[in-house]
């Protein structure tokens, strides 16, 4: 997994690439909390695009994130989930908890 | 990881190693990985069974199925039975099914996980209520939710575990077979 932070004029944008599991899943956790907790950047952004595989471990780093983020009133916006990890979102059940946008553009402008 | 591809016919479900469960049909080994508890090994594990789900002509969601679920076990393995302790024992093994009923139609895939690790409490097999948006607890959901069969044993010190998925057309139901 790769994962690559750069900046637009509304927050920061995660290019995740590869797969999220568990070997990999911490070092994703710990950019997402690190942005979210001690930077405390408004909008983060998850760029999936080229996410082949999530586990559940992966799911778990996002939820953490996503609480995180609640916690100090900050917003984390998903968007380019490809099939195999929006089924998994779905199977969670959690397709309705995330923001999630079908491209950087539309998650841009939420 | 030791990768080894067999044609060994079998009509017992769990093998010499394995406890028979239920019996439906035949088997037939097409792979079996030895590997170490380390979590970077799941990825060649994810590769070699995605294959072998084009071989044995899964859709390409209930591939992901078969995959996601195999990994699963292999993190709580990892995680649970050994504590996030590297090098220690997993084997798996992947079977094609045969449905004997209709003189021998291949009806899905079978695979069988072997681990050394500490006892699992099968209460704990359950998963987790999804209405909770929590961290974790989410493997055995997606497991019980991706194959049609799922079985947890305890034998001679070892954890075994059992999942099945029949193709579309031949799943229990759609044409009377399987063993459920």
């Amino acid at each position: 997994m790769q994962i690559s932070a750069r900046q637009s004029t509304v927050g920061t944008i995660f290019d995740v690439a590869g797969d999220i599991d568990l070997a990999h899943s911490p070092a994703m956790r710990k950019a997402l909390l690190g942005e979210i907790k001690e930077k405390k950047t408004p909008k983060v952004f998850l760029n999936l695009k080229n996410v082949r595989y999530i586990d559940s471990s992966g799911i778990a780093s996002l939820v953490e994130g996503l609480k995180a983020s609640r916690d100090i009133g900050s917003r984390l916006i998903l968007f380019a989930l490809n099939p195999a990890v929006r089924e998994v979102m779905e199977l969670s059940r959690l397709q309705k908890i995330f923001e999630i946008y079908e491209n950087e553009e539309q998650a841009l402008a939420a | 990881m030791v990768i080894r591809a067999g044609l060994r016919v079998s009509h017992s479900k769990f093998g010499k190693r394995f406890a028979p469960v239920s019996s439906a049909g035949r088997s037939e080994l097409l792979l079996r990985l030895q590997l170490h508890s380390n979590p970077e090994s799941l990825c060649l594990v994810r590769a070699a069974l995605e294959r072998a789900t084009e071989v044995l002509h899964f859709s390409d969601p209930d591939s992901r199925a078969i995959v996601r679920s195999v990994d699963e076990a292999l993190a709580n393995v990892i995680r649970h039975a050994y504590k996030g302790r590297g090098g220690l024992p997993i084997e798996i093994s992947c079977s094609r099914l045969w449905n004997t009923k209709d003189g021998g139609t291949p009806n899905g895939i079978e695979i069988l996980l072997s681990d050394s690790g500490r006892a699992i409490d099968p209460k704990k097999l359950k998963g987790r209520p999804l209405d909770e948006v929590r961290p974790g607890g989410l493997g055995i959901h997606f497991m019980k939710q991706s194959m049609d069969v799922v079985e947890f044993h305890r034998k001679s010190g070892k954890n075994l575990l059992r999942m099945v998925k029949y193709l579309a057309s031949q799943k229990p139901g759609a044409q009377g077979q399987g063993e459920e």
